[in-house]
């Protein structure tokens, strides 16, 4: 008995320690230092974002180290602060409330999936800190604490439908992608713009399917059927990234061709690119705002000093790293205008912002916190790279609420004071949704 | 007679227990709310959200352990009580932000506004008012493990056959939930959240009563389970945990002993859920992965199987970890975890808690505790009586 | 590939004794090609093939495979291969060498889709008197899609030349298919109409169930539409069949896949009893070897690519299962006998190795790609069966086999049985029960490396890859019965199938959902799977 009660008092002792040993620790507050300035970097660098994700924590380290070779920013250091939310959403939230009132940054570079982005939403709002977000998105938000360096609906769906309408003829749409937010939200918005245009809803096909899934037999069976109704056919392919090489793998295993069923992806970069054979996928196609083939001297810089960097010469650039770069130089510029890091005073200085994007033209902070950039189409190359095939003319700003739905169009988002609203209603004057 | 029942399961180990949890339920707010913030014995808020999120999942792993320790289930989908606990609280949060929203929808949540749905669906009706989502956190898990176990137990599935069904269960249900067409947000699942009980989520005071009131159902829990333990039903559940065949060749009904066990352990996962889910502010459907069923046995096993104290200790030392090292190392973590949970399989069989009883058995000879022995696998199996 | 060698072979013959009659004449349009963008590329590739010279035939091609060029100095459009670092120019009609050129003195005439499109309809056109059956047979395809009215003429003087009957069939419903479509549709008599409905009917697929229904909604006569519409119901009727037994192959292929992933596991797991959570990582490793043994192809043998896949299965076999072997001597040998602690030491070494491969491997996908023996697809009847899916399912089975060969019919295998059913006797009998736990669990490990070769054909090479497939693989081995190779056989194909039935009308979500849910309500019945074991040896 006298054993037993030693080994149980063993263990709840130990127990109580390191309970009090934790509240002692967490209490200790954080030793900031003065002379730099805290950046945090929160990306997934385990489970299954982590193929996307790691990638985007590398570029920030490099521009970074690059802003500090410069001299850094207002004559202090900056210092990359890293942690792994391993594709886990709560520890998301959890890890930006660590990097926020532990580390002291003053700014975060983060996130890629919309969940990870709403699950630290509210933190970035309670903490008044400033987040980053790099990668396209469905739209239908604009928070005051976040800048959104990605592309929305308007920045890359719809004119990649317009240029399969006007330079391939489509007539009949596949819409096919995984089942979470993103894809559901820009397929309500190209459904309700392709009816606009006057495609009749019988020609249009949804089809969803879970995440990672890997056997698309019958779904390209299926794409196949519907493309062989005698109207030219296209593939919108909101498929998320580790489904994508499965897909394509499928397509060119069972022949469907560009010049006949074209498929444009919104989720398909030259990082997603890396991982297959590309030949039988010769002339599908991709919109994005960025690639890597663009030949500006910038972008020659970037890719260089990107390789260097990596210290591997077959590492690939794609989009969200290209808005990284944005992002990062935007914020520089705001705090250097701002004269501090003070998240407030950097929110006002951001709106209004430009600094030069690696397509050759500068892009802008517009009031609603998305920016302007060109639209790209391009081609995949059997090389695994895009040949851009049409840009538009000028600058896409981001439009936030979506123009084609019905509860959203009468929306906007404008930061600056005084209006200061995410959800201005421009029908009834009020700050607040719908307010029906 | 209640009273007794409580007091039964109390033993010095529990008491210990208790005693900890008080000094939590009283040293947290303290040093929280009145404690000056430069003082070295501040508690910064994040900590207490942190703090509380491991409490859950340390009565995550307290039902765990009563149906793996006590009754030799092993359940690889408790994180489906768990999820759908969160769940209900989760509905009852978003029913609460009202035309908060970005759409200002007085009565749709954001993500059925923009999938335009016209009117809310018939099983989000109730979930305004608390009374009725908290009806719910039991409810639901209860009446899903009653209907599981039912048919499981009756059929006599057992062993690995149960668990890898409780691993279909939960994978089942994070397919179905990951569907937008099923009404609970798909992926992005429920976030955004504004008040609770009318008090405001984000506030210092909400989410230290939210610590006190997760310190008050661990330790409820906890005396729960250590009364069920203590009664003669315990007992029952024990001596089916080592030999079922027998306990049912002495005439007991076995099943019934099991499903009483299990539902009631699946109705606390729901209870941990809903404490969950206010304090990290989201619940989706990641929360049914068939790992974090798995990653919730392991938190027992490190702590220690069939001791109570160790699932509670497993939990928070595991999760207190995973904290550190993913901010600390964050692309070494793994390892650590991963090397974590096989030294502790290797040389901890009976976990953390178990750890001063090996000691102490090492000390009078140094050959007689050496690692245990090769076992053949089916040897054992006879021992059980197939 | 070869077929456009032969080609361009007998074309040169051509090419030598014409080139001074028709280079003239093409000069100019040639020289088009390399002006106005996009669309002035296209302009001038309908004029070249509206020419109708055979001699325009290689330049159509080099444009197709991206090797025509515009010399920039002067503007000349040339053809142009990398040689080094330098380009080697030759002249598109005449063939005649115009030296080198660095990269940057020229220009790539790019292509886009519509371009590709037009290339192949022109392609097409021209190609119909080739003296090569193969050549005439692709381009009377090619002329069937693009129903190039233009083609028409010389459609007719090669199917009244045409000797081949594979072909002329080809030419006839390319005929067809202009006919109806185009707009001498109004000018036909009813009578061929008829006969052109009666040529695409034989053809028989969805192709050309488009054009029948075209012509059943055309203002052709009341009875040709009429025989157009019961045209068109048979053939629907027949691809109705065609595609049920198509899904019968989907479900097959699909459990196939299963059958691979599981085999592994019902070695480690069924018979061995140890709940392997890293069985999905040695798939992984597997198909990180065969990325290995490909960058070693690549570098140091790139002719000899297609053999890469067989030097990897071996070698997928032996890293995978000699990381078995360690993983069971320094882990598993503690746990036997404690199956559910071999759950979480094994998932532990999961997640050490994942992390291993993502630090080592980075955690983008790698590139695996297919040998030219896995790529495409090819006919049967109304079936489309691609390369890679076949051999997948012949490998699956092959593996079975010989799984069930070395346990059942070797010593190896005896001694396995004897050790898994009563290991103090088989230890009494003078088995290495040891050396016999650890090659076992080798075995298993191998086979799921095996399995790691297959999957790197069809699914991502990334640091996740296992995690994908561990559940389904539990699930099918629970399915079937632990413990029972031809349970997991039965499990997987009958999974496979089911899923894949399900997954037309339940939409592949509902469709796994339902499948997870069958196999719940299944153990229920039959608490130990499809094919229990008897005995004292059941409880695991």
């Amino acid at each position: 008995m006298r054993t037993k009660h030693l080994t149980s008092s063993f263990g709840i002792s130990a127990l109580a320690g390191l309970a009090m040993g934790a509240m002692a620790s967490f209490a200790m507050p954080a030793q900031a230092a003065d002379d730099t300035i805290k950046v945090g970097i929160l990306h997934s660098l385990s489970g299954t974002m982590a193929i996307s994700e790691t990638t985007l924590k590398d570029v920030m380290l490099m521009l970074i180290d690059d802003q500090n070779k410069k001299g850094g920013l207002l004559g202090k250091k900056l210092e990359p602060v890293v942690v792994d939310p391993a594709s886990n959403w709560p520890l998301f939230a959890e890890k930006a409330r660590e990097l926020i009132s532990k580390d002291k940054v003053s700014a975060v570079f983060g996130c890629w999936t919309s969940v990870s982005r709403k699950s630290v939403l509210p933190v970035f709002e309670e903490l008044n800190n400033i987040l980053f977000y790099p990668v396209q998105y469905e739209g239908e938000e604009s928070s005051r604490n976040v800048f959104y360096t990605g592309a929305a609906p308007n920045q890359q769906a719809i004119p990649a439908v317009d240029y399969l309408m006007q330079k391939e003829k489509v007539q009949r749409w596949v819409l096919a992608g995984t089942d979470y937010v993103y894809p559901r939200t820009t397929n309500k918005i190209l459904e309700a713009y392709l009816k606009s245009k006057g495609v009749k809803p019988e020609d249009i096909m949804i089809n969803y399917t879970p995440f990672g899934h890997s056997d698309w037999q019958s779904i390209v069976a299926d794409i196949k059927k519907f493309g062989s109704a005698g109207k030219k056919t296209a593939v919108v392919s909101t498929i998320n990234g580790d489904a994508n090489v499965p897909f394509y793998k499928e397509l060119g295993n069972q022949g469907v061709k560009a010049q006949d069923i074209p498929v444009v992806a919104f989720s398909v970069g030259e990082e997603e690119l890396a991982g297959i054979d590309t030949k039988p996928l010769l002339g599908h196609l991709a919109a994005w705002n960025y690639f890597q083939s663009v030949e500006t001297p910038a972008n020659a810089e970037f890719i260089k000093e990107w390789k260097a960097f990596t210290k591997n010469d077959k590492r690939v650039t794609n989009d969200p790293m290209e808005a990284h770069y944005i992002g990062f130089n935007m914020w520089v510029k705001a705090v250097e205008a701002a004269g501090t890091t003070d998240p407030d005073k950097v929110i006002d200085a951001m709106v209004g912002v430009a600094v030069p994007n690696l397509t050759g033209g500068y892009s802008a902070m517009l009031p609603n916190h998305h920016i302007t950039k060109p639209v790209l189409i391009g081609e995949v190359q059997e090389n695994g790279q895009f040949d851009v095939v049409s840009k538009t003319s000028g600058l896409v700003p981001g439009d936030e609420w979506s123009d084609y739905l019905p509860d959203s169009k009468d929306l906007i988002a404008d930061w600056r004071k005084p209006m200061s609203c995410g959800n201005f209603n421009v029908k009834t004057g009020k700050c607040g949704g719908k307010g029906s | 007679m209640l009273l007794r029942f409580f007091l039964m399961g109390l033993d010095r180990k529990a008491g210990i227990v208790l005693t900890i949890l008080a000094i939590l339920a009283v040293a947290v707010p303290v040093m929280t709310l009145w404690v000056p913030a430069d003082s070295p014995f501040h508690l910064s808020v994040f900590t207490v959200s942190l703090l509380g999120k491991y409490l859950c999942f340390a009565l995550l792993a307290l039902a765990l352990d009563l149906v793996w320790g006590y009754c030799g289930i092993l359940s690889l989908g408790h994180a489906a009580f768990f999820a759908i606990g969160g769940y209900a609280m989760g509905m009852y949060l978003m029913r609460q932000i009202g035309p908060r929203g970005v759409y200002g929808n007085p009565v749709l949540p954001d993500f059925m506004v923009f999938l335009n749905w016209k009117e809310l669906p018939w099983y989000w009706l109730g979930f305004d008012q608390f009374w009725f989502a908290a009806i719910m956190v039991l409810v639901v898990p209860g009446a899903l493990a009653f209907a599981f176990g039912w048919f499981a137990f009756r059929s006599r599935v057992t062993g690995v056959y149960l668990s890898i069904i409780t691993q279909a269960l939960t994978f089942a249900l994070l397919l179905a939930f990951f569907r937008n067409d099923m009404g609970f947000g798909g992926n992005n699942g429920l976030t955004d959240f504004k008040d609770i009980l009318g008090y405001d989520i984000q506030a210092d005071t909400t989410r230290v009563a939210l610590f006190v009131a997760t310190v008050a159902a661990l330790a409820l829990s906890y005396m729960i389970a250590s009364g069920v333990i203590a009664s003669k039903l315990g007992k029952v559940l024990v001596a089916l945990r080592d030999a079922e065949s027998r306990v049912r060749f002495m005439g007991y009904d076995t099943e019934s002993y099991k499903l009483f066990a299990w539902t009631l352990s699946a109705c606390m996962a729901g209870v941990a859920g809903a404490l969950y889910v206010p304090q990290v502010g989201i619940i989706n459907p990641s929360e049914f992965a068939p790992a974090s069923s798995i990653e919730a046995v392991i938190w027992v096993a490190v702590g220690g199987r069939g001791t109570l104290a160790g699932a509670i200790l497993g939990a928070v030392l595991v999760n207190m970890g995973k904290s550190y090292f993913t901010g600390a190392l964050p692309e070494l973590w793994l390892f650590a975890l991963g090397g974590l949970f096989v030294a502790v399989t290797l040389f901890l069989p009976k976990g953390l808690l178990g750890l001063g009883g090996q000691l102490k058995a090492k000390l009078p000879g140094r050959k007689t505790a050496a690692l245990p022995n090769v076992q053949p696998a089916n040897h054992t199996a006879d021992q059980k009586g197939a | 590939m070869r077929r456009a060698l032969r080609w361009l072979m007998a074309v040169c013959v051509v090419v030598a004794t014409s080139t001074a009659v028709y280079a003239a004449d093409l000069r100019p349009l040639v020289q088009a090609l390399g002006s106005g963008g996009y669309s002035g590329t296209e302009k001038a590739l309908v004029q070249l093939s509206e020419a109708g010279d055979p001699a325009a035939v290689p330049v159509i091609e080099a444009l197709q495979a991206g090797d025509l060029y515009v010399r920039k100095a002067d503007g000349t459009v040339v053809i142009a291969r990398k040689a080094g670092d330098a380009f080697t120019l030759t002249d598109p009609l005449t063939r005649a060498a115009l030296g080198d050129a660095p990269a940057a003195a020229v220009e790539k005439i790019r292509i886009n889709n519509s371009l590709r499109r037009a290339i192949s309809a022109s392609l097409g056109a021209l190609t119909l008197m080739s003296s090569d059956a193969g050549v005439r047979r692709s381009a009377a395809d090619a002329v069937f899609k693009s129903r190039d009215a233009s083609a028409l003429e010389t459609l007719t003087a090669a199917i009244a030349k045409e000797q081949d009957k594979g072909v002329r069939a080809a030419m006839e419903q390319a005929r067809a298919a202009i006919l109806l479509t185009g707009e001498a549709a109004s000018k036909m008599t009813d009578a061929e109409i008829q006969a052109a409905t009666d040529t695409l009917t034989a053809r028989g697929d969805r192709d050309a169930l488009v054009l029948l229904n075209m012509v059943a909604g055309s203002g052709a006569s009341d009875t040709t539409k009429r025989s157009a519409a019961a045209a068109v119901s048979t053939l629907e009727q027949k691809l109705a069949f065609w595609a049920a037994l198509q899904n019968l192959w989907y479900g097959l292929s699909l459990g196939s896949v299963l059958l691979l992933a599981a085999i592994g596991l019902a070695v480690t797991f069924g018979v061995m009893g140890v709940i392997n959570m890293a069985h999905g990582e040695m798939v992984m490793i597997g198909a990180y070897t065969t990325f290995l043994v490909q960058e070693f192809f690549r570098a140091h043998a790139p002719g000899l690519f297609d053999l890469s896949i067989l030097v990897a299965l071996p070698a997928a076999f032996l890293v995978s299962g000699g990381v078995g072997i360690v993983i069971e001597r320094s882990v598993i040998r503690w746990l036997y006998g404690r199956p559910l602690e071999t759950l979480l030491a094994t998932w532990g070494l999961s997640l050490a190795l994942q992390q291993a491969v993502r630090s080592i491997f980075g955690p983008t996908n790698r590139e695996v790609g297919a040998p030219s023996w896995m790529s495409g697809a090819f006919e049967l009847g109304g079936l489309t069966i691609t390369y890679g899916r076949l051999w997948i399912v012949i490998f699956a089975f092959a593996v079975f086999a010989a799984l069930l060969v070395a346990l059942k019919r070797t010593w190896f295998g005896l001694s396995i049985r004897a050790v898994t059913q009563n290991r103090p006797m088989a230890n009494a009998m003078g088995i290495r029960t040891a050396r016999v736990d650890a090659l076992t669990f080798g075995l298993g490990s191998g086979i799921a490396g095996l399995a790691g070769v297959a999957l790197s054909q069809i699914d991502n090479v990334s640091p996740n890859l296992g995690q994908g497939y561990i559940l389904d693989s539990f699930m099918v081995v629970v399915f079937g019965g632990v413990g029972n190779l031809w349970g997991t056989l039965v499990g997987a194909l009958t999974l496979g199938t089911m899923n894949k039935f399900l997954e037309p009308y339940a939409g592949a979500v509902l469709g796994k959902i339902l499948v997870l849910i069958f196999i719940i309500l299944f153990i229920q019945r039959r608490p130990r799977g499809l094919f229990a074991l008897k005995g004292r040896a059941v409880e695991v």
